[in-house]
């Protein structure tokens, strides 16, 4: 543990990610505007004129928010039904030696479900661990395919509702099938091209051989539960199962196509991992330099979008006042995190850990406390969900950070598209509490927000509260929810809170140690990422069609700016009220009171 | 019966546009990045393996394994696994999941606690390196830190009858520095130390 270097690390972060905010920024620009022109033109406007060609698409008609909609909602049912029939055919698809050499059986059909939830909400929860069910056919098209459809999905959600924004007295807000096809190919796919590359070189495996049987230096006895000739555990008398030894003289090295699939996991945010471990684990982020590259690319898109948001308005310093405000929130909450990690557990100091190391349970040696905290924060302020240390594990306040993160609406650069969309209701109800304050009619960058906008942001962000707290209580108070748990006292408690903020905000890290893969739990969990994608887009979308096509007021001296620090200071009060007012009560049941119990020594 | 057609047509959209994307995005890009990888990385590609003298794989250079000898540095705990006490198991990857008020992670860190001080010739009051206490987050850390390594030297330098600055020097080779001086922590890999003792890791 050294702080100067902490500090600097933290440093060379943020400076990186204000260096490519407004390049990729204005790359954006281009990208979502169905003329725009790249560099990369001359290879992929072929690609792209052929598959408009072949689907169908006149790319040269913009749609209705509600056609643009349902394209989008059909769109996310097609590829799910996509990913759920691969998964349950792993087993019987054509080449298993090439594609499944580890000759996995199907996935079963609860969890197929919540998989392919999972991953075409762009949550990529995982109930599975990836080494030990998934073929490499289910890894690199079932699962990999969603990182692409829901971040590319994510982005055009995000550029429809700015467009909404930025247009006046319109019925249209773009096309989602040009949309989608650009962001695919002229953003995502070059990007992880290049990236998937330099994960390799650092040690992420890409291939298609079985699993290595290394032969261990020291061989291990170990017991294990007998089985009779079909497979049932053996008890005895009692009804206890029967342990016989068994020598364990080889590690299976899990091999298969992962680089292809990470780089797209963390640009996509998506954050469902190839291993169980995900981003801890030693192939999924073999070195620091490979983890602090997938830590900018999870923020990179959002960030740039933010510039993407200023220069379509035609008002920049909005973008930057919007970043600004993201930039306070994960700050904040990355200083708590790295404290309290630092500190670490004094229950475990008093048995005689070293108190210079913090706390170590769960994380990684060649990432130590600083780039566990700051990939916790990273990952929660963004909707990916990948982890590179076990949340789980970490210290009460320490891992209350991701959990109010997650419960803020994941609005801090957030997932790719998803995180602007979801600050842009903030905007709107900081815009309209402004107006309330000052007693005129609220106005938004010249249109006038009524009713209507405030209604749908508000159903936005009730319907969020009510998923991640209802399911929560339900758990709670069921047998099924307190089967899962690996933890008891309020930490059991704050496990499936986790769990239903994190599917809620489509988020998809957990606290690990809850047991998910059962039908209750692999069910609603997928139903509250169902209502946590899909409840949230529709409103949204709304109030893009509803901005699109309001007349523009020219600004008056009674106008609020959406630029500066006031705007800035009003924006991060709103999220942080909003968030303090639905989810301190929870809270406090889960970490806080857990952390006053951990200084007192209380076990369970 | 037009909000049918449509309904249709959009339909018809989604399974064209999803086959061409999923050919692209799942079928050539991961294809090219494989040839690329098996053409200038074969050694990441592959697992970073190494093989014994006849060939056979005996390790990843990236995945930690158990070694418990004292005659080995022995690795950080590991919650991989499940259930049973075989430590490192790969296809198992993954942390303990206790949390700070755990009474099952603070007895296994008493337990290993007493161990490591006892192994290591270590006072009764002596802290432990919190690496050496407290398991990983994928149970398979091919790391230990240097504090750690460092206080097992004089233990391995007795039972391999070694000098402590040969090993001392062997520990500082296999340390995986920070990236740029600047990135992660320093960390001593133990399946490329241990290897490098047997003689089967250069």
């Amino acid at each position: 543990m050294n702080a100067t270097l902490g500090w600097t690390q933290l440093a060379l972060y943020l400076g990186l990610l204000i260096l490519i905010t407004k390049p990729l920024g204005l790359y954006l620009l281009q990208v979502l505007d169905a003329n725009g022109r790249t560099w990369l033109d001359p290879i992929l406007k072929p690609l792209e004129r052929l598959t408009y060609r072949l689907g169908g698409v006149d790319p040269g008609k913009e749609q209705h928010w509600k056609h643009y909609t349902i394209s989008m909602l059909i769109f996310s049912l097609i590829t799910m039904l996509v990913t759920y029939v691969i998964l349950r055919m792993q087993a019987i698809l054509p080449l298993q030696h090439l594609f499944n050499p580890q000759g996995f059986p199907a996935v079963p059909d609860h969890l197929s479900f919540n998989t392919a939830m999972s991953f075409t909400t762009n949550t990529n929860w995982q109930s599975y661990s990836g080494e030990s069910t998934m073929s490499y056919f289910s890894q690199m098209v079932a699962l990999a395919s969603q990182n692409f459809f829901s971040a590319a999905v994510g982005i055009a959600i995000a550029a429809a509702l700015v467009r909404g924004i930025a247009r006046d007295s319109m019925q249209t807000i773009g096309n989602f099938w040009v949309d989608l096809v650009r962001i695919t190919y002229y953003l995502l796919l070059p990007i992880c091209l290049v990236y998937a590359i330099f994960l390799v070189s650092q040690g992420m495996i890409q291939n298609f051989k079985p699993y290595d049987a290394a032969a261990l230096t020291e061989k291990e006895t170990i017991q294990v539960q007998k089985t009779d000739a079909s497979g049932n555990p053996v008890k005895d008398a009692k009804g206890n199962p029967v342990m016989v030894p068994q020598v364990v003289d080889t590690q299976s090295i899990p091999e298969g196509p992962m680089a292809s699939q990470m780089a797209i996991k963390m640009l996509g945010t998506n954050g469902g991992g190839y291993t169980n471990a995900n981003a801890s684990h030693p192939f999924e982020n073999p070195t620091p330099f490979s983890n602090f590259i997938q830590m900018l690319s999870i923020f990179s898109i959002g960030s740039a979008l933010t510039y993407y948001l200023g220069r379509m308005v035609k008002n920049p310093g909005h973008g930057w006042s919007v970043w600004a405000a993201m930039t306070f929130l994960f700050l904040t909450g990355f200083f708590v995190c790295w404290h309290y990690e630092t500190v670490g557990n004094p229950i475990l100091t008093q048995l005689g850990v070293d108190p210079a190391d913090g706390n170590m349970e769960g994380k990684e040696v060649r990432f130590g406390i600083t780039n566990s905290a700051l990939f916790a924060t990273i990952t929660t302020d963004a909707s990916c969900g990948a982890v590179n240390c076990m949340h789980d594990s970490l210290t009460p306040l320490g891992g209350l950070v991701p959990l109010f993160n997650i419960e803020l609406g994941e609005v801090v650069f957030g997932g790719v598209g998803a995180g602007l969309y979801g600050m842009l209701v903030f905007v709107i109800t900081a815009v309209f509490i402004a107006g309330l304050m000052v007693g005129r009619t609220p106005e938004y960058l010249g249109k006038k927000i009524q009713s209507f906008e405030v209604k749908m942001s508000m159903l936005v962000l009730l319907v969020l509260a009510m998923d991640i707290l209802g399911f929560t209580a339900w758990a709670c108070v069921s047998d099924w929810g307190k089967a899962g748990l690996n933890n008891n006292g309020p930490h059991g408690f704050s496990e499936m809170l986790y769990a239903y903020s994190s599917v809620t905000g489509n988020n998809g890290s957990a606290f690990a140690g809850l047991t998910a893969s059962t039908y209750w739990y692999d069910t609603t969990l997928a139903v509250g990422m169902f209502i946590g994608r899909f409840l949230m887009i529709i409103p949204i979308m709304a109030i893009a069609g509803s901005l699109a096509a309001k007349k523009l007021v020219p600004p008056g001296p009674g106008s609020f700016p959406v630029s500066g620090g006031t705007f800035t200071l009003l924006l991060i009060g709103t999220v942080l009220l909003v968030g303090a007012l639905n989810f301190l009560p929870a809270l406090t049941l889960g970490p806080v009171v857990e952390h006053f119990l951990m200084w007192s020594g209380k076990l369970f | 019966m037009e909000i049918l057609m449509s309904i249709f047509k959009e339909i018809k959209i989604s399974v064209i546009v999803t086959l061409v994307l999923l050919i692209v995005c799942c079928g050539i890009y991961p294809l090219v990045i494989y040839g690329v990888g098996q053409a200038f990385f074969p050694r990441q590609a592959n697992g970073s393996i190494v093989l014994d003298g006849s060939g056979k794989p005996i390790a990843s250079t990236l995945l930690g394994q158990d070694f418990s000898a004292d005659k080995y540095f022995n690795p950080r705990p590991s919650a991989a696994g499940t259930g049973s006490d075989f430590r490192y198991d790969s296809t198992s990857s993954g942390g303990s999941n206790y949390g700070a008020t755990s009474q099952a992670l603070h007895d296994a860190v008493a337990q290993r606690i007493a161990d490591y001080r006892k192994a290591n010739n270590l006072a009764a009051d002596a802290s432990v390196p919190a690496d050496a206490a407290e398991a990983s987050a994928s149970g398979l850390d091919p790391h230990i830190s240097i504090k750690n390594a460092l206080l097992q030297v004089p233990r391995v330098a007795k039972a391999r009858n070694m000098s402590e600055d040969d090993l001392k020097k062997l520990v500082d080779q296999y340390t995986d520095g920070r990236d740029f001086g600047i990135l992660g922590e320093p960390g001593v890999n133990i399946i490329k130390l241990n290897l490098a003792l047997d003689g089967k890791y250069k």
